[in-house]
């Protein structure tokens, strides 16, 4: 399949999850009822209903898992390694705990940007450890051992802030950012997190070239011009930036970045730069499905989407390392 | 001229690994870099193209390599790691592609010019029939050659090729040399590091010996190839015939040995 193709096939199919998550929900809506409301306004709980309910949900649902495939695929090509991604290689962990820190205490009223900036912190913290762990002699059991121990102390530390706060509710919340959801998000969270999303997605398809030359070792794509130092900066800034802004608003939501690049890789050529946009497009559309999912499968007491992708992808994983072993280690 | 390495030295955690080595590479030649293994020549080597800090200078025509960016040196050198490193199954022609990027500008396809510099190396390194083949399911030899392809179709004044010829079989290690010295005629400069002996000193212009980090000798291989030269740098006995073709070195010992 050519690129443009599959670029424009998957363009169509997270419109119409977008326009299937626009109209699905325990309220018992008429579709054109609701997207009249949603346009033009009408009937005041209905528009309440899509303009504030549901469609800074669906835009969540669409960023985030955007941004979640785009950094499985950036981290996959970068550090020649199938199994990386934020979720397993602990980023999103980081950046939960960078998020509950600040949350917890009491930093996240003081400014609008204090809570994504807390989690852009722990994210890029993670990664700038994994890289110096992991990228020079990257074998795949450096990496997902380093990122065993890096997802474990950041959710021991989550754990920790919230058992610590005084909040008697705390620690019921360690579940949502451990496990992340986009329900009962306002557009106030899209408008956090959707900029810094974006300047993380430009610096992340900046990348997509050298990403290509890696595919030959690192030191074959310095001797192709590619600039070692700056390659590294752009994807520790994208991915801090794009997990890091989406974890704040919707916790840690796992394996959407795995998942994802091994689904669309077959109908790429392969490379890994031409791999970036499928990718990203192929995580907006799973995590709008199975944001979709908890919401039919269980409609009185809706499950995390972190739950869904979980189950989907844990045992994905474990087949990768089946499949891998004799390839990898 | 052309690259000319004056006095350059490598440190590599706290241990010298190349002292001093000065040589000059001129353009329409193919210089064999020979040497024990541990003796500096990958070092060296990947000093020259600029991917480790180094003392002394490499410069070519003038112009210090060190100074320039990274794209610019990667239009004057390619060079072809030893590790061999394909990630993912892309195809040859995509593994081939690769060496064109320093000259495409950003988002931009592959030109005529490109493709038919690609072309040009597939065949010169006899993998044009595997273009449409996952790199990886190709054999240890074949992904050898694709990888020169690669760093042919760089079309850089200088080649530098780590060990290129290993691993392949008898007659590939031939076309393989056969296809450096064509890329010499095209007024390229070509340094290229082996283990074997007769095909050095059948198919290099001039051989540059290491031992220890430092240059040993330099020169034909006819001159430098002497018994006592291969018994002070490699410990070895060979013996040494000609033939219409050039040289013939099959060591038969070590040194100390009794011949049996």
């Amino acid at each position: 399949m050519s690129q443009s193709r599959l670029n424009l096939l998957l363009c169509l199919l997270v419109l119409a999850l977008f326009l299937a998550s626009m109209l699905i929900g325990p309220a018992r809506l008429g579709p054109l009822d609701s997207l009249r409301a949603l346009v033009a306004g009408g009937d005041e709980a209905t528009m309440i209903i899509m303009r504030e309910i549901r469609l800074p949900r669906a835009i969540l649902a669409l960023a985030v898992g955007f941004g979640l495939g785009l950094c499985g695929a950036v981290l996959q090509g970068f550090l020649r390694n199938p199994l990386a991604e934020p979720g397993i290689i602990g980023v999103s962990a980081a950046a939960s705990f960078g998020a509950v820190l600040v949350f917890y205490s009491g930093l996240a009223g003081a400014a609008f940007y204090a809570l994504p900036a807390g989690a852009l912190a722990g994210a890029a913290l993670s990664v700038v450890i994994l890289l110096a762990i992991a990228a020079r002699h990257g074998s795949t059991l450096t990496l997902i051992l380093s990122g065993v121990a890096l997802t474990s102390l950041a959710g021991a530390l989550t754990s920790l802030v919230l058992n610590l706060s005084p909040n008697p509710f705390a620690s019921y919340e360690i579940i949502f950012w451990l496990l992340g959801s986009v329900k009962d998000r306002s557009m106030n969270d899209v408008w956090i997190a959707l900029p810094l999303m974006l300047a993380g997605w430009a610096l992340l398809v900046f990348s997509g070239r050298a990403l290509d030359a890696f595919s030959l070792g690192e030191e074959a794509a310095a001797g192709l011009g590619v600039d070692m130092r700056r390659t590294r900066l752009l994807v520790i800034a994208g991915v801090a930036l794009s997990v890091g802004a989406g974890t704040a608003v919707t916790g840690a939501i796992g394996f959407v970045g795995l998942v994802v690049p091994h689904l669309v890789r077959p109908l790429t050529d392969r490379m890994p730069g031409s791999l970036l946009l499928p990718s990203g497009l192929g995580g907006a559309a799973l995590l709008l499905a199975a944001d979709i999912a908890v919401r039919i499968i269980v409609p009185g007491k809706e499950l995390n989407v972190g739950v869904v992708t979980a189950l989907i992808g844990a045992p994905f994983f474990l087949w990768l390392i089946v499949r891998s072993r004799r390839e990898i280690f | 001229m052309s690259l000319v390495a004056e006095r350059v030295s490598v440190e590599l955690a706290g241990r010298r690994i190349v002292e001093d080595a000065s040589f000059s590479l001129a353009r329409g030649e193919v210089v064999g870099l020979l040497g024990p293994n541990g003796a500096g020549k990958s070092t060296l080597m990947r000093a020259i193209a600029g991917h480790l800090p180094h003392s002394g200078s490499a410069s070519l025509d003038g112009a210090d390599l060190a100074t320039l960016s990274a794209l610019e040196r990667a239009r004057l050198v390619a060079h072809l790691p030893q590790a061999r490193v394909i990630a993912w199954p892309l195809s040859v022609r995509n593994v081939v592609g690769l060496g064109r990027m320093p000259w495409r500008s950003f988002a931009r396809g592959f030109s005529e010019n490109d493709r038919a510099i690609c072309a040009e190396a597939m065949e010169l390194m006899d993998v044009g029939d595997l273009a449409d083949r996952p790199a990886t399911e190709l054999s240890g030899g074949e992904q050898a050659r694709v990888l020169i392809a690669r760093a042919v179709a760089q079309d850089t004044p200088v080649l530098i090729a780590d060990e290129p010829a290993s691993g392949l079989d008898p007659a590939h290690q031939m076309t393989m040399m056969a296809a450096l010295r064509r890329l010499a005629t095209k007024d390229r400069a070509i340094l290229v590091s082996l283990h074997d002996l007769t095909l050095a000193a059948r198919w290099c212009d001039r051989v540059v010996l290491m031992r220890d980090g430092r240059i040993a000798a330099d020169g034909p291989p006819a001159a430098i190839l002497t018994p006592e030269c291969l018994q002070s740098v490699f410990g070895i006995v060979a013996h040494i015939d000609h033939d219409r073709g050039g040289m013939i070195l099959a060591p038969t010992g070590l040194t100390g040995d009794t011949p049996p």
